[in-house]
C-alpha cells in the first residue's frame, strides 16, 4: 500500500474515531472501547475492501458486512456517516429516542445496516446465511463479520464456524477483534476462549493474523483472505481497546460508559480535533 | 374421513410441491430431516436444502442471512428445539429485523408420544405469539397444512408453522379456500362454541357429535391461526354462545385460550373455559392415550362444553 494511501486511511480512521467519541459522548451512554479497537479495521473495510455504493444501499449484489459484536454500533455509524450513507451531524441523535441510529444496529432504521445485532454470536450466523446464500445465487459478492474475541464465549460461534467450514464459505470472512477485555475483565480472566487461531483452524477456517492499526497489515490480510479457495477465513487482528483515547486504551471500564464534559475534551485533543 | 395422514407428513410434501414453484424456497433442517420430513425435499432438490446439524440456533440465524439475499428459507426442527432452545434467536434474528422466514416445527404438543416431557413442546404458541410481527398457524389436516405452506410463502414476513407426528382424518378436500387469520366453522350450533386448533379439531368435532346426543349443539371452529387472531369470528361465536370453549394441544397458558381469553376480556366479556395441559409436562405413553390422561380427549371436551353453558347462567 502506498504511503500516501495510508496517510489518507489514517486521517479518515481518525475522523472515525472523533465521530465515536462525539455520539458516545452526545447519548451519554454507549459503548466506545470496542469501537476504537474495531475503527482501523472497518476504516479499511468500507473505504478499501468491500464493493458497495452509500447511494445505494440496498444493491442486491453488493458485498455484506454484519457488525456481530453490535454494541460497537458508534464506529459502524461513524464509518457509515464517513461513506456518505448519511449526515455525519446524524451521530450526535445516537440512541436518541427519535434517532435513526439505534443503541444496536437496526438494519430497518440505518441505511448501510446489513443485519440487526445486539445478541452476540447471531450476527456470524447470519453472515454465514448471507454467504451462502451468494453461493446459490452464482454471485461474486463477498460477506464479512467483524466479531468480538469476548464474544466467542457464545457456543453459536463455534455453531456458524462448523457450518461456514462445511459448506466451504470462501466467500465468508470474520474478522475477530482481538482486544483482551470484556465488561468483566481480562478475557483469560473471565472465562479464557483463547487461543483463536488454533480453534478456527481446528474448525477448518483459513486463518490469518493481523495488526489492527496497521493499514499494509490489514491489506495482506484481505488480500489473503480474498485468495483463499474452499474454505472461510478469519482474520484475527490484535487490538488495543478504546485505541487512539489515551485514557482508555486496555482499560475494561470504557467498555460500556459515556465520558464526562472533561474527559471528551482529553479525548478531542487525543484525537486533535 | 377415511385416511389418516399426520401434518408432518403433508409439510414435506408441500414444501416438494412448491419447490418447483418457487425457486428461491430453500429448506434447513437440523439432523431431523427423517422426522420433520423435510428429507421429501432434499431428495428433491439436494441442492436448495441445507442440513446444519444439530445446531438450531445457528440454523435460524443463517435461515434470517438467507432471508435477507432474497431467498425464502424453511427452518425445521422439532418444536422444542425451533421455539424453545432458538425463541432468542427467532425474536431477535427473524422477529426483530422482521425478515422473511418460515419456520416450519413439527413435533408440537403432547401427542409426540412415547418420546415424553422432554420432546412434547407445550409452551410454542405463547413462545410465537408474544414476537411482534410474528404470525402462528397450527393446521388440523393435511389439506389445510398444505395450504398453510403455500400461504405462508405468499405471506411477506415470520411465519410460524406448527405440525404434529400423529396421524390426523383429513377434514377438508381441494374446495377449502384456507386464509391466514380466518377461523373456519365446521359445524352449526347456538349452545357453546368449541375454538380448537390441531389435532383438537377432530376431538372437538368427536364432542359436538357426544353433545348432540344430549340436545346440546355446539358450534365447532378451526382457528388454525392462533395470531394475527380471526378477532371477528371470535366475537361473532361469543355473541351467538354466549359461551366457549377452547381446544388446543398446548399449556392452557398462553396459546389460543389465552388469545381468546385476552380478546373477550378487553371487548365482549364472555365465559370461556380451556381445554389443554394444565400448567404441567407431558410424559411418554401412545398418543391417543396421553389425550385422555391430559384431559384433550373428546370428553373432555364435553364436560369443560357443560361447565361452560352452566356459567351463562
Amino acid at each position: 500500500m502506498e504511503q500516501e494511501r495510508i496517510s489518507e486511511l489514517t486521517e479518515i480512521a481518525r475522523r472515525v474515531r472523533l465521530g465515536i467519541v462525539e455520539a458516545v459522548y452526545n447519548a451519554a451512554s454507549g459503548h466506545p472501547g470496542g469501537s476504537l479497537s474495531s475503527a482501523d479495521i472497518l476504516t479499511y473495510l468500507y473505504f478499501e475492501e468491500l464493493r458497495i455504493d452509500p447511494a445505494d444501499p440496498a444493491a442486491p449484489d453488493r458485498d455484506r458486512m454484519v457488525l456481530s459484536k453490535g454494541h460497537a454500533s458508534p464506529v459502524l455509524y461513524s464509518v457509515l456517516a464517513n461513506r456518505g450513507y448519511f449526515p455525519a451531524e446524524e451521530l450526535k441523535t445516537f440512541r436518541k429516542a427519535d434517532s435513526r441510529l439505534q443503541g444496536h444496529p437496526d438494519l430497518k432504521k440505518t441505511p448501510g445496516v446489513d443485519m440487526t445485532t445486539g445478541s452476540l454470536g447471531q450476527g456470524v450466523s447470519a453472515a454465514c446465511g448471507m454467504a451462502l446464500a451468494a453461493k446459490l445465487d452464482g454471485s461474486r459478492r463477498r460477506v464479512y463479520a467483524l466479531m468480538g474475541d469476548g464474544e466467542s464465549e457464545e457456543g453459536q460461534v463455534w455453531e456458524a464456524a462448523m457450518f461456514a467450514a462445511h459448506y466451504k464459505l470462501d466467500n465468508l470472512c470474520f474478522i475477530l477483534d482481538w482486544n483482551g477485555l470484556q465488561i468483566d475483565g481480562a478475557i483469560d480472566d473471565v472465562i479464557g476462549p483463547a487461543p483463536f487461531d488454533t480453534k478456527f483452524a481446528a474448525f477448518g477456517w483459513n486463518v490469518i493474523m493481523a495488526d489492527a492499526h496497521d493499514f499494509a497489515s490489514l491489506e495482506a490480510a484481505f488480500q489473503a483472505a480474498r485468495a483463499q479457495i474452499d474454505r472461510p477465513s478469519v482474520i484475527i487482528a490484535k487490538s488495543v481497546k478504546g485505541r487512539g483515547v489515551s485514557y482508555m486504551e486496555n482499560q475494561a471500564s470504557w467498555h460500556g460508559k459515556a465520558p464526562n464534559a472533561a474527559e471528551y475534551e482529553t479525548a478531542l485533543q487525543d484525537l486533535q480535533a | 374421513m377415511a385416511d389418516k395422514i399426520a401434518t408432518r407428513d403433508a409439510y414435506g410434501k408441500a414444501l416438494v410441491e412448491f419447490g418447483a414453484v418457487y425457486e428461491n424456497l430453500v429448506v434447513l433442517d437440523a439432523d431431523l430431516a427423517a422426522a420433520t420430513k423435510t428429507e421429501m425435499f432434499r431428495k428433491a432438490y439436494p441442492d436448495r436444502f441445507f442440513d446444519c446439524g444439530i445446531a438450531e440456533n445457528n440454523m435460524i440465524c443463517v435461515a434470517s442471512g438467507m432471508a435477507l439475499s432474497g431467498k425464502i428459507p424453511f427452518a425445521s426442527s422439532f418444536a422444542m428445539f425451533a421455539a424453545g432452545r432458538s425463541f432468542e434467536q427467532v425474536r431477535n434474528s427473524i422477529g426483530y429485523p422482521n425478515t422473511n422466514v418460515k419456520i416450519g416445527a413439527t413435533h408440537g404438543g403432547i401427542t409426540v408420544g412415547e418420546d415424553g416431557a422432554t420432546h412434547q413442546c407445550l409452551e410454542d404458541f405463547a413462545l410465537m405469539r408474544v414476537i411482534p410481527g410474528m404470525t402462528v398457524i397450527c393446521p388440523a389436516d393435511a389439506c389445510e397444512a398444505r395450504l398453510a405452506v403455500q400461504a405462508a410463502i405468499e405471506h411477506k414476513g415470520p411465519v410460524y408453522l406448527r405440525f404434529g407426528r400423529m396421524a390426523v382424518p383429513v377434514l377438508y378436500d381441494e374446495t377449502y379456500a384456507f386464509a391466514i387469520g380466518k377461523g373456519d366453522r365446521l359445524t352449526e350450533g347456538n349452545d357453546v362454541s368449541l375454538i380448537a386448533n390441531g389435532v383438537e379439531v377432530e376431538q372437538a368435532l368427536a364432542a359436538a357429535e357426544l353433545l348432540k346426543n344430549e340436545g346440546i349443539h355446539a358450534s365447532v371452529v378451526n382457528m388454525a391461526t392462533i395470531k394475527p387472531l380471526d378477532r371477528e369470528m371470535v366475537l361473532e361465536e361469543a355473541r351467538r354462545c354466549g359461551c366457549i370453549v377452547t381446544c388446543e394441544e398446548h399449556s392452557v397458558i398462553g396459546g389460543l385460550g389465552g388469545a381468546v381469553c385476552e380478546l373477550l376480556s378487553e371487548t365482549l366479556p364472555t365465559p370461556v373455559l380451556r381445554v389443554g395441559t394444565n400448567d404441567c409436562y407431558g410424559r411418554s405413553g401412545p398418543a391417543k392415550e396421553l389425550l385422555s390422561l391430559f384431559g384433550l380427549d373428546a370428553a373432555a371436551i364435553c364436560e369443560k362444553a357443560k361447565a361452560a353453558i352452566q356459567m351463562k347462567k
